[in-house]
């Protein structure tokens, strides 16, 4: 009997030992699907490849690189000759040494598969292991951007794995999450589309340096981190209220005057130039986009308060930015800004004629499912229809929109004219970062703009010595790439994090990444 | 009745031959490219097409197909696109969620409906009756996930009652457990609920009506004996009929409800699987959701042999 009542007791209580540990629950934008931060440029795959991998240099919260698994580095003065040696006590979570061989590895199959990394390799003539420790990078050209390219979050982190998964081709995914990260990555229990968990790295070795986002210590705040899966953001939003997770993300922007009252529970904004930029792309294929002047015309079509109150609505989490590179950025400018000065949709349909647009079909393709995406297209739209021009709605879901951009067909065969993006303002501060600015023909992204010149500020950029010259670089580029209409900007955004602040600490602002390693129960 | 089940097991095969088929069709004709997805957006045209035919999806459709149906005979639903796990696994992981929402709510629904409609139909056309009648057509018409938000609010939010989200397996407690079930077995449930007892009462409505039932009470039988021993013993193929047919109800009800209350269990697992076009998972999990309907169906049919005698296979 009492034997009995033992056992019911034990059934009916959760296990003491997980009230034990320290567990951080955060909702992220997104699930853990894919483990390989380097085989996709999902956020949410780096976000899970910052826990677990170390890279050798991390950008600071000024977005300055710092070394990270890299003890000293010395540069040429001529900057083509780079030595590198990792710092002491660099382990893997099977408990092997992190060495040479692991970490060109990492670098080569980044460097084949990231955007970034393929124009770094494009300057690298030779990367050579001296021992296990230091290792040389010789470059054809000197090339300003190495430590930039090496530390960059964001997209595709340069992910130092074991030589064993390094070596799997760039197409494919990784088998096997193992890094030398702050956090273990804990496969059994990865239920994908559901939870996460990560385990505290013991044997992790922290820098000395006070933490500043990717760069400083890495010191594990928690025991357990579980990245909780909410697809419902009206759940995950009352979960956090209810104190059920500890981190919510990005909470949609109608739920925000909610939050802001809620006992416990804090908003914090995104780091200063981690917001969100608006984009409107052309497809410079085909008619009537082709003609420069018709790209042009849209410029009218633009007024980004119309945007920006439809998608954000409270002015304090919105900025108007006219320009390509990201407001509040170090290479924040005003080149090619006077195309957005005025919203004129019946000057937009005259210059549309001039240039050749006779009333044809303009095909949109117009996300369904997106909390800013959606909103956005549909701004555009009422805009192009006030202006008289004959729109052709596409409504899809987003999975649908990022397959049909990617054909280059005629619009009435498959393919489209217009497509309405995002992207995130640390990638979109610097010009070589910002692959969406980039005008590189066939090669270059959906929409394939194409100016030589474009590029060759770009790369031009990627050279410079100075921080004046380059501020100097950012402007000739914005101003030409704006003249082209590589794309049309329609504002910037933050979306605050929101998170129990009578229960956790550490939260520091993003850089392109969330930071989760420092956070600490109280 | 042996001969009979065997022979509708075998009439499963050409049943899933055909939902195999239809399904890998539908979903390779359907828009949209996991290659695309897996790519992210900063990829050009040509990474999405280098990831297109690592993956096999380049592939002639027949090619696809003969391998997936190579995999499906040696047991082999194949591997997720994105997370590299076997859809098996996957499958397994939802399981447990999805069968202890789905069996709470048809618990809760059987045992309140059907006393319900007993009830309504013992009291027709009276205060009891219109009370239940008003309640169906209530839970007919509320939308199942406008009521989980309702009952979060009230229950999770303003009362902290119940947890908002989440499912917590049976190991790890019973009360917690039970308590991760209860907003969500309400929402699926009401609709169900109401379904039968409608059902419930108008089947009960005619056996009533019946010589033998005026003969019972004329006997002097106590009410009880008469309405569940004479009248819902009678009345019962019917209602069975409309539980099977609510499991099926309830499997695109899980869909909705684990959404809201952030349940893993299948539903969920579909829905990101379409998002994302994940194809292994969703012909995987349409094939196991045909099954599981194939299978209740012959259930039902076998329980009406035990409860109509007269009814023979």
């Amino acid at each position: 009997m009492v034997r009995g009542l033992v056992a019911l007791v034990a059934l009916l209580l959760p296990f003491s030992a997980m009230a034990q540990e320290k567990v951080l629950r955060a909702v992220m934008h997104a699930d853990v699907r894919v483990i390989d931060p380097v085989w996709t440029t999902q956020t949410i795959a780096n976000i899970h490849g910052a826990l677990v991998y170390d890279t050798l240099f991390g950008n600071d919260a000024d977005l300055k690189p710092q070394p990270q698994m890299v003890g000293k580095y010395e540069i040429s003065p001529d900057r083509l000759n780079y030595s590198f040696t990792l710092r002491d006590g660099l382990k893997f979570h099977d408990g092997s040494p992190v060495t040479t061989k692991d970490v060109i590895a990492s670098l080569r199959r980044w460097g084949a598969k990231d955007g970034v990394g393929q124009r770094l390799m494009g300057y690298v003539a030779e990367m050579k292991a001296v021992d296990d420790k230091t290792f040389t990078m010789t470059l054809k050209e000197p090339y300003g951007m190495v430590l930039e390219s090496l530390g960059k979050s964001g997209s595709s982190i340069a992910a130092i794995m074991r030589e064993k998964e390094a070596l799997t081709d760039p197409q494919t995914q990784v088998k096997e999450s193992i890094g030398s990260g702050p956090y273990v990555f804990a496969k059994d229990q990865w239920v994908p589309g559901s939870k996460a968990v990560y385990l505290k790295n013991k044997d992790y070795q922290p820098r000395s340096e006070p933490p500043s986002s990717f760069a400083g210590g890495k010191i594990p705040g928690v025991d357990r981190i579980e990245l909780v899966w909410i697809s419902d953001s009206q759940t995950a939003m009352s979960a956090l209220v209810n104190g059920e997770i500890d981190f919510f993300e990005n909470p949609s922007t109608d739920f925000l005057p909610i939050l802001e009252k809620a006992k416990g529970v804090k908003l914090l904004k995104t780091g200063k130039i981690d917001s969100t930029q608006g984009m409107i792309r052309l497809n410079h294929l085909h008619p009537p986009f082709d003609n420069i002047k018709a790209r042009q015309a849209m410029y009218y079509l633009i007024n980004q308060e119309d945007f920006l109150r439809a998608i954000v609505g409270d002015p304090k989490y919105y900025k108007v930015c006219p320009g390509l590179l990201t407001c509040g950025g170090p290479y924040e400018n005003d080149g090619g800004t006077q195309w957005m000065k005025e919203y004129n949709p019946k000057k937009a349909l005259q210059l549309l004629k001039e240039a050749g647009y006779k009333g044809e079909p303009i095909t949109v393709l117009a996300a369904t499912d997106h909390n800013t995406i959606t909103p956005a297209t549909q701004v555009l739209i009422q805009a192009m229809r006030e202006a008289g021009i004959n729109v052709d709605v596409q409504s899809m879901d987003w999975g649908s929109v990022v397959t049909r951009r990617a054909s280059k067909n005629p619009p009435s065969q498959g393919g489209w004219n217009i497509f309405v993006t995002t992207s995130g303002g640390v990638g979109s501060a610097n010009p070589v970062l910002h692959t969406w600015i980039g005008a590189a023909c066939d090669k270059g992204l959906f929409g394939w703009p194409c100016d030589p010149e474009v590029e060759k500020l770009r790369n031009a950029f990627g050279m410079a010595a100075s921080e004046d010259e380059r501020k100097k670089i950012a402007k000739e580029l914005q101003a030409r790439a704006m003249d082209d209409v590589v794309f049309l900007p329609f504002g910037q955004w933050d979306t605050p994090l929101a998170y129990r602040a009578d229960r956790i600490q550490g939260i520091v602002p993003n850089t392109g990444l969330a930071v989760l390693w420092g956070i600490t129960k109280k | 009745m042996t001969a009979y089940i065997v022979r509708r097991l075998f009439a499963v095969v050409p049943v899933m031959a055909v939902v195999a088929l239809f399904v890998f069709f539908l979903l390779r004709f359907a828009p949209g490219d996991p290659a695309a997805i897996i790519a992210g957006d900063d990829a050009t045209t040509e990474a999405i097409a280098a990831v297109r035919a690592k993956l096999g999806l380049d592939r002639p459709m027949a090619e696809q197909f003969a391998v997936w149906v190579w995999g499906l005979a040696r047991g082999d639903l194949g591997v997720s696109i994105f997370s590299n796990l076997p859809v098996t696994r996957l499958i397994a992981q939802r399981l447990e969620p999805t069968l202890a929402l789905t069996l709470s709510t048809l618990f809760v629904a059987v045992a309140l409906a059907i006393p319900i409609g007993v009830v309504a139909a013992w009291k027709a056309r009276k205060l009891v009756d219109r009370l239940v009648m008003g309640f169906a057509v209530l839970g007919f018409a509320m939308p199942g996930f406008v009521l989980a938000y309702v009952l979060i609010y009230f229950f999770a939010v303003q009362w902290q009652l119940l947890p908002v989200q989440g499912y917590v397996p049976i190991a790890e407690g019973l009360w917690p457990f039970a308590q991760s079930l209860i907003l969500p077995s309400v929402a699926l449930g009401i609709t169900y609920m109401a379904l039968i007892a409608r059902i419930t009462r108008a089947s009960m409505l005619e056996v009533l009506q019946q010589d033998y039932i005026r003969t019972a009470n004329a006997k002097g039988l106590a009410t009880d004996r008469v309405l569940l021993l004479h009248a819902l013993k009678n009345a019962a193929v019917p209602i069975v009929t409309v539980i099977g047919i609510g499991i099926a109800l309830l499997i695109s009800g899980v869909v909705i409800t684990e959404t809201v209350f952030n349940i893993p269990g299948l539903g969920r697992l579909t829905v990101d699987a379409v998002l994302k076009r994940d194809y292994p998972i969703v012909q995987g999990l349409i094939l196991v959701f045909a099954a599981a309907k194939v299978l209740v169906n012959l259930m039902i049919d076998i329980s009406y042999a035990f409860l109509d005698p007269r009814i023979r296979y």
